[in-house]
């Protein structure tokens, strides 16, 4: 990877440039892989990357960069996403 | 070399064509209208190879202009007064994304009062935004500022856009003669431009992403380490464009008679150039004034303002005001004075509105400063 000299906002690709930015989330979702047909709707539409697509083509959610858009559960035709509310830890 | 005898905005676009961007995008607006006409006419005649953009607006002017550079293309517009204020955020946006823009701006009022003659708020306005700003004072002088821009914009050590000012209609469309070097000279003194940093689909980057505070404050120190060594390389580049083609008409400042003055005038753009005449006619008398005109007021030229108040009582004449202080030359003059120099420092506010200020007018002020009758800044010429 080629670096600029230049000083101004400039980010080079690499894995979670920001930090875990799965931390933002309030909504988190669950994928129910019986429903999943596989179809890759919420692999196309996720806006930062975060399902993972698998050889058969079956998905997995990246939660330490999931940040609960909720995007990929209103794509999915079956409904095999449902947004849950992350549950706040008790002490 | 030819003599080019045509106005101060198709001497410019002449000089912008001959340093071969590959991008214009730009607006027409009153009085820098020729000037963009004159680069469509290079464009209709085949020769201008770039590509011109004709957008809606200045902003998209602007915004045009940085979308390219980042891609990687030398990119040049101009605009005025209302069109330079439209582009407001994205004059911040191209220093901030350390994009080497290269403008021209035909200083104008602004409205209301609709006015299109000269003054100097517009650009003055845009003075925080991180551009280098020259002021000219002859057609001569903005044909080898505008070569000279793009070399100091595209420097390794600045990477910074620069603003190239000329007074609306004084300049702007005032015929004097210019001398206008063969193509190869130009082509051999602004070089090929090599992008310090680019959008490149081999190569991917991230541009204007977030970036948290510590990083943030990196870039804006190093906009400023820029501008100073805009300051080296202002005179440097000046240097070399006397070498290449003959012309110099000063570096940060041009110093004209300051040998033994005891009153330095301080003036810029047009009523510079007029100051020359008001020096030689009090030299003529046995004052020991001399003239040292700004070209540059981003970076500010502090140093050597400092110098001249070790020499000389300063005058100062500003055609624009900061609305609830001062004039921005006397102000920033005082400043620079400040703690190092017992100089004193006279201001004028004069010229707004294209008022005309000739050279009796340029006497008549720095009479009133030496004689001591004059306050600490004034207003001169108002008719009640």
């Amino acid at each position: 990877m080629k670096k600029f000299a230049v000083e101004t906002s400039l980010s080079y690709p690499k894995k979670g440039a920001m930090g875990k930015t799965g931390s933002w989330r309030v909504f988190k979702p669950i994928l129910d892989k019986k429903k999943c047909v596989k179809c890759l709707r919420c692999w196309i539409f996720c806006p930062e990357g975060s399902i993972h697509r698998e050889k058969d083509d079956s998905v997995s959610i990246d939660y330490d960069f999931c940040k609960g858009c909720g995007i990929c559960a209103n794509e999915c035709n079956v409904k095999a996403i449902i947004m849950e509310r992350e549950e706040v830890k008790k002490k | 070399m030819t003599i080019m005898m045509d106005t101060g905005n198709r001497i410019g676009a002449k000089a912008a064509v001959m340093a071969k961007p590959e991008v214009v995008a730009a607006y027409p607006i009153t009085p820098q209208t020729t000037m963009v006409e004159a680069i469509a006419e290079y464009v209709a005649r085949g020769e201008f190879k770039g590509e011109y953009i004709c957008v809606e607006s200045e902003h998209s002017a602007m915004s045009a202009c940085i979308g390219a550079s980042a891609a990687g293309s030398r990119t040049f517009t101009a605009t005025s007064s209302h069109g330079l204020l439209l582009m407001h955020e994205m004059l911040h946006w191209a220093a901030l994304a350390r994009l080497p823009v290269v403008m021209c701006n035909i200083n104008r009022v602004i409205g209301p009062g609709w006015n299109i003659w000269v003054d100097e708020n517009d650009s003055i306005s845009q003075r925080d935004t991180g551009w280098i700003q020259f002021y000219c004072s002859s057609n001569q002088e903005i044909f080898d500022t505008v070569i000279q821009a793009f070399k100091l914009a595209e420097h390794q050590k600045i990477v910074l856009p620069v603003m190239v000012n000329l007074n609306a209609f004084i300049l702007s469309h005032t015929s004097m003669p210019a001398e206008i070097p063969e193509q190869q000279t130009v082509d051999d003194f602004v070089g090929k431009y090599v992008p310090h940093w680019k959008l490149d689909i081999d190569n991917p980057i991230t541009f204007g992403n977030i970036i948290g505070p510590e990083h943030y404050y990196k870039v804006r120190r190093a906009m400023q380490e820029a501008q100073q060594n805009a300051k080296q390389l202002i005179p440097q580049i000046a240097k070399d464009w006397k070498k290449a083609s003959g012309y110099f008409h000063g570096d940060l400042l041009e110093y004209y008679k300051c040998e033994g003055a005891e009153h330095i005038l301080l003036s810029m753009g047009a009523i510079g150039a007029e100051s020359k005449i008001a020096i030689d006619e009090m030299q003529k008398a046995g004052i020991k004034i001399g003239l040292a005109r700004v070209r540059v007021i981003r970076p500010f030229p502090a140093e050597e303002i400092r110098k001249l108040g070790k020499q000389a009582d300063l005058i100062i004449i500003d055609r624009n005001i900061s609305i609830g202080s001062e004039g921005v030359l006397f102000n920033e003059a005082k400043a620079a004075l400040y703690g190092e120099s017992e100089a004193k420092a006279t201001g004028f506010i004069a010229g707004l509105g294209g008022k005309d200020v000739t050279y009796k007018d340029i006497e008549t002020m720095c009479r009133k400063a030496m004689n001591g009758s004059a306050k600490k800044q004034e207003w001169y010429g108002m008719e009640d």
